[in-house]
């Protein structure tokens, strides 16, 4: 009988350790659940300093890598969370442009793809301009030659192609090549002073040949939409000749016949938007030679050096693939924090009145003030 | 049945008790929802915006001029174009920034530290700053004349850092145990670092002028041995998303990069928006990134930055 007793006692503690042992696990976890929540909540707050603060440390303490744990990283891990692009976005709306960029076949994978990934995507509505179709890409055909000979015509071609499709879908039409980059949100600023109904054109103006000057091809140049109308026009009545082995010159020849104004693409400083170039060569003084045929050219005084370039610029040149995303990330990425510029850009009067309540919405800060004080 | 409840009971108590006792030790991470990074390395990160959100506008220029930076730029005479470049572009935005250069060279001012040696040289440029400067700066930012950098992102960076904590920053590298700071993104100590150096400079044993190895060890290196000895640790900082901020390379070899390894998120995979430092840069792009920062930008784009900074008088690329 003591026996079986023993052996019920046995069984009994044996019950009663596993018992115990179900407790303080069932206690384990519940407590560092609730543990981990309020813990989630202070890491929220103070990230860098509750799990990895080395600077807790004692000085006689050498021991280095004993935090296994990790870092918390904020939980809205956006770069550009403090990024207001209201008016940005206004004049997207506002001022619609249609850009189509002049390329081939065989670059459509070497150079116009990587206009496709950067700055293509801010035109309103964007054309890859090519001698034949491909519908993967998208890119329309021409149905011409290509070579240099044939700029031209493929120009003329792509503005009536714009002209009987996307007329009405646009307010301004921008041509690129595909080793242009152009600055969309500047080019919008730019344009906003004016009306499409006006005919006028711009883009980095030259003055040999054409009385009232003509623009570089390569920098890229933007006709209103009552330019665009005039321009196709002229064709259809002879106005204008087709042939040219010059696409830029021809084209401003034909912009004085058809009384389409030049006009001075320049910011409110003077200092240039388009750039035939990539910025180093505007920029650093001497990289263009003194006997270069483009200090000859330029309708307004040529400057080298930091005076070369706006703020605002709208369009480079001769910008292979990598200087494509360089720029990219320098426009759109990379920033000086709290950094107040020299120059303080307005809006026009009329973007004003429709931009102002932006203004009255938001809490404005330092970047906004001097915006306003402009129009005082 | 009651003695076995209270039994069970008595060890949920017993294992709560563990458990509270375990996490406050610290040998147990618990963490639900967001994993992120698993990192042996320290990590530090820029502010995020509820950090940045309780500062209050009268307290936005004040904040910003609590950061006095000194800048230490250690050149030789065969940098001189390099170094001519760095004068006129990113060091006017340093509060002082003072070359360091191994011989006196003609028409460039600059501190003569009298040696060959980089490791010398980053001594003696320490011991000058900290003698000289310790009252009048409380960062401590060296370079080589080969690196870009933007001051105002790294004053960013050290928004609610303490500068009379031990920092060590900049981008780290390993070598065996040994966790450093690598000199070409820049090295970053804070006035308690710099301190520490200082104490230490004197006593070879600790710190010795001439590393014990027969291989040249790296100056960046023999500084973090050095560091080791009181207590100071190399940390790498990143920003909100874990870029790096300090860098090695320049914009231009992340983006050959980027087109190689994900040629659909070249721009988005590349580089911080934050960046402070870029390296491997040459005279001319030192000029270009002066203005592809501070000119160059989008119209529209509106940021509520809490920190000011004015632009620097008398100059004209920025």
């Amino acid at each position: 009988m003591s026996e079986i007793h023993f052996r019920e006692m046995a069984s009994k503690s044996w019950l009663n350790i596993l018992t115990f042992l179900c407790g303080s696990a069932v206690g384990f976890v519940l407590c560092s659940q609730l543990l981990s929540i309020l813990l989630e909540e202070q890491k929220d707050i103070q990230p860098s300093i509750l799990h990895n603060d080395p600077h807790a440390r004692h000085s006689d303490d050498n021991e280095q890598n004993h935090l296994e744990g990790q870092m918390n990283f904020d939980a809205d891990a956006s770069q550009h969370k403090d990024e207001n692009t209201d008016i940005a976005e206004k004049l997207y709306q506002k001022v619609k442009i249609l850009c189509w960029v002049m390329t081939g076949p065989q670059n459509l994978d070497k150079k116009a793809k990587h206009v496709k990934a950067t700055w293509a995507q801010r035109c309103n509505k964007v054309l890859f301009m090519s001698s034949e179709e491909d519908k993967d890409f998208p890119a329309v055909g021409l149905k011409t030659r290509e070579g240099r000979d044939q700029l031209y015509w493929k120009t003329i071609k792509a503005f009536q192609y714009v002209h009987d499709h996307y007329l009405e879908d646009a307010d301004w039409f921008m041509k690129a090549d595909d080793d242009t980059y152009v600055i969309l949100d500047n080019l919008r600023w730019l344009l906003s002073k004016h009306n499409p109904e006006e005919p006028i054109y711009f883009g980095r103006r030259f003055k040999p040949y054409v009385k009232q000057g003509y623009m570089s091809g390569g920098a890229g140049y933007v006709l209103s939409k009552e330019a665009l109308k005039r321009f196709v026009e002229a064709f259809k009545t002879d106005k204008c000749t087709h042939s040219s082995s010059i696409e830029d010159l021809a084209l401003g020849r034909c912009m004085e016949i058809i009384n389409v104004e030049a006009g001075d693409s320049r910011d409110t400083t003077g200092k240039e938007t388009f750039h035939p170039f990539v910025p180093e060569h505007h920029l650093i003084k001497g990289y263009l030679p003194r006997t270069f045929w483009y200090w000859n050219y330029n309708y307004y005084p040529p400057v080298e050096g930091p005076g070369c370039c706006s703020d605002l610029a709208v369009s480079f040149h001769y910008v292979d693939p990598t200087t494509m995303y360089e720029l990219e990330y320098l426009v759109y990425h990379l920033r000086p924090y709290g950094y107040l510029y020299r120059y303080q850009p307005a809006l026009p009067e009329k973007m004003l009145k429709e931009v102002s309540q932006i203004y009255e919405n938001e809490d404005t800060k330092v970047n906004q003030e001097p915006l306003r004080e402009k129009h005082k | 049945m009651i003695s076995e409840s209270s039994l069970f009971l008595k060890g949920v108590l017993l294992g709560s008790i563990f458990c509270v006792l375990m996490t406050m030790l610290g040998h147990i991470r618990i963490h639900y929802g967001k994993r992120t990074h698993h990192h042996e390395r320290h990590h530090l990160q820029a502010p995020n915006k509820e950090d940045t959100l309780k500062i209050s506008e009268d307290e936005h220029t004040e904040l910003s001029k609590s950061f006095r930076i000194y800048c230490i730029i250690l050149v030789k005479p065969k940098d001189v174009r390099l170094w001519a470049a760095v004068k006129e572009t990113w060091a006017k935005h340093c509060d002082k920034a003072e070359f360091f250069s191994s011989e006196n060279v003609k028409m460039f001012e600059s501190v003569n530290m009298a040696t060959n040696d980089m490791w010398l040289m980053m001594r003696k440029a320490y011991k000058y700053a900290f003698d000289k400067y310790r009252d009048q700066y409380n960062w401590f930012f060296l370079a080589h004349p080969t690196t870009f950098a933007i001051i105002e992102n790294l004053k960013y960076f050290l928004l609610k850092k303490n500068s009379s904590q031990p920092f060590y920053l900049g981008h780290t590298a390993k070598s065996g145990d040994l966790e450093y700071v690598s000199v070409g993104g820049g090295i970053v100590l804070s006035m308690e670092s710099i301190k520490r150096l200082n104490s230490l400079l004197s006593i070879p044993e600790k710190c010795p002028e001439k590393g014990r190895m027969v291989r040249e060890v790296s100056e960046d290196k023999q500084l973090a041995v050095c560091l080791k000895y009181v207590g100071v640790f190399a940390e790498n900082a990143e920003d909100s998303k874990g870029k790096d901020v300090f860098n090695t390379k320049s914009v231009g070899i992340f983006i050959k990069e980027a087109m190689t390894n994900h040629p659909n998120q070249v721009v988005e995979g590349c580089c911080s928006d934050m960046a402070i430092t870029f390296n491997g840069l040459t005279c001319n792009q030192m000029y270009v990134m002066m203005y592809g920062v501070y000119h160059l930008r989008a119209f529209g784009h509106v940021f509520n930055d809490v920190l000011v900074f004015l632009p620097v008088n008398g100059s004209d690329n920025d």
